[in-house]
């Protein structure tokens, strides 16, 4: 299981690394926007994208767009990580085929719950 | 600008007076006649009423100078002095206070990071103890694996005392990292005291405008000040962390509303 988390803080980056760690995904690799990351997912072989939505450069919302809109990718499970708290921002994550939405500040057992009902659902 | 309360209630008494006498004398002027003189008094009100709008732009300009120069903090010692000199707007001190607070979240993340792993093996070791320990007492240990068990309880007593020391020195260290606190709460608080200022010296601009709309005689179409509908592209940005979400309708106030949206979404 690779995971790309995309956050460009590197400190959060750092907290979600840990906890993923923590649940037992030990191979993850960090990118600090989306332009950095969708190159890395078109080539990487990623089976899990966790983003964050308001980064410089490209946000997470159009790197969601730009991988629901790319052949190769646009079943690659998503997961947006965000402080972005308003109602049709989460409506527009959605509809723009985000596979789960957890708010900041969260907690270990929030992210776990979220990402295990992720894959259960893709099993 | 608390030195200019004239400004709630209008215009300066001078320039109302200069008014009063010179819109006087203009109507003697045009009723007898004399359009050239007239002409001219009509220029010297226009001049009245700039050079009431430059002395207030002018007072408005001082207040905020003054605002920003006054704008330091204490600095606790000299390093923290050489480090603050160096930082002359609120932006770089507002950048200073990421600085910090990424410092200490990640010195605190390498103490937890190390003592983890610590932890864990404390953990591993006396389970794997306990396991021989409960099977001594169910007599099923042979003598020569007993004398292994006591060398290992003996290791571990010692293991454990080491490492517990420096489980305790690396929360210890946790505890110190949180300092950056004070001094990025005291930056913070001088930027707030900053933008409240200049809210206020924004909020007597408008005021002054208002006299100068007087003046002029200008009508504002509010309604052309309506925000505009936000773009997608704007939308797509992002709008950070939001402040008094549970005052907020249009803003989820936690994961459980963020969970309820999305299953009233069908998912």
């Amino acid at each position: 299981m690779k995971i790309l988390i995309v956050d460009d803080f590197s400190t959060m980056r750092r907290i979600i690394k840990n906890l993923l760690r923590d649940l037992g995904f030990t191979n993850t690799d960090e990118a600090d926007d989306g332009n950095t990351a969708l190159p890395m997912l078109k080539s990487g072989k990623y089976d899990f994208l966790v983003t964050d939505w308001n980064m410089p450069g490209m946000t997470g919302i159009e790197l969601l767009k730009e991988v629901r809109a790319d052949d190769n990718l646009k079943t690659l499970p998503v997961l947006m990580v965000t402080a972005e708290a308003k109602r049709d921002q989460i409506v527009a994550a959605a509809q723009a085929g985000v596979n789960g939405y957890v708010v900041k500040p969260f907690t270990a057992a929030v992210l776990k719950e979220k990402i295990e009902k992720i894959f259960e659902r893709i099993q | 600008m608390s030195n200019n309360n004239d400004d709630e209630k209008g215009l300066d008494p001078e320039v109302i007076e200069k008014l009063r006498t010179q819109a006087a004398e203009l109507v003697e002027q045009v009723n007898a006649g004399d359009y050239a003189r007239a002409m001219g008094l009509i220029n010297e009100l226009n001049e009245v009423r700039d050079q009431s709008l430059y002395r207030e732009v002018g007072r408005l300009t001082r207040s905020l100078h003054e605002a920003i120069r006054n704008f330091q903090i204490d600095p606790r010692n000299a390093e923290q002095q050489e480090a603050l000199s160096k930082m002359t707007d609120a932006s770089d001190r507002l950048e200073y206070v990421v600085q910090m607070t990424s410092k200490a979240a990640n010195r605190t993340m390498d103490l937890v990071e190390d003592t983890m792993p610590k932890a864990m093996a404390l953990k591993e070791q006396a389970a794997s103890l306990r396991d021989d320990w409960q099977r001594l007492r169910r007599r099923e240990m042979e003598p020569a694996e007993f004398r292994e068990l006591y060398g290992r309880i003996d290791n571990f007593f010692v293991s454990l005392t080491d490492e517990a020391d420096s489980i305790y020195g690396s929360l210890s260290e946790i505890l110190l990292a949180q300092d950056f606190q004070d001094l990025t709460g005291q930056v913070i608080q001088k930027v707030t005291g900053l933008v409240k200022e200049v809210e206020d010296h924004l909020l007597s601009l408008v005021v002054m405008a208002s006299h100068v709309d007087q003046i002029t005689g200008t009508v504002h179409d509010l309604s052309e000040a309506e925000p505009a509908e936000p773009d997608e592209k704007a939308a797509d940005q992002g709008h950070g962390p939001q402040i008094n979400a549970a005052d907020r309708s249009d803003v989820v106030s936690g994961q459980d509303d963020v969970d309820d949206l999305l299953s009233s979404l069908g998912f």
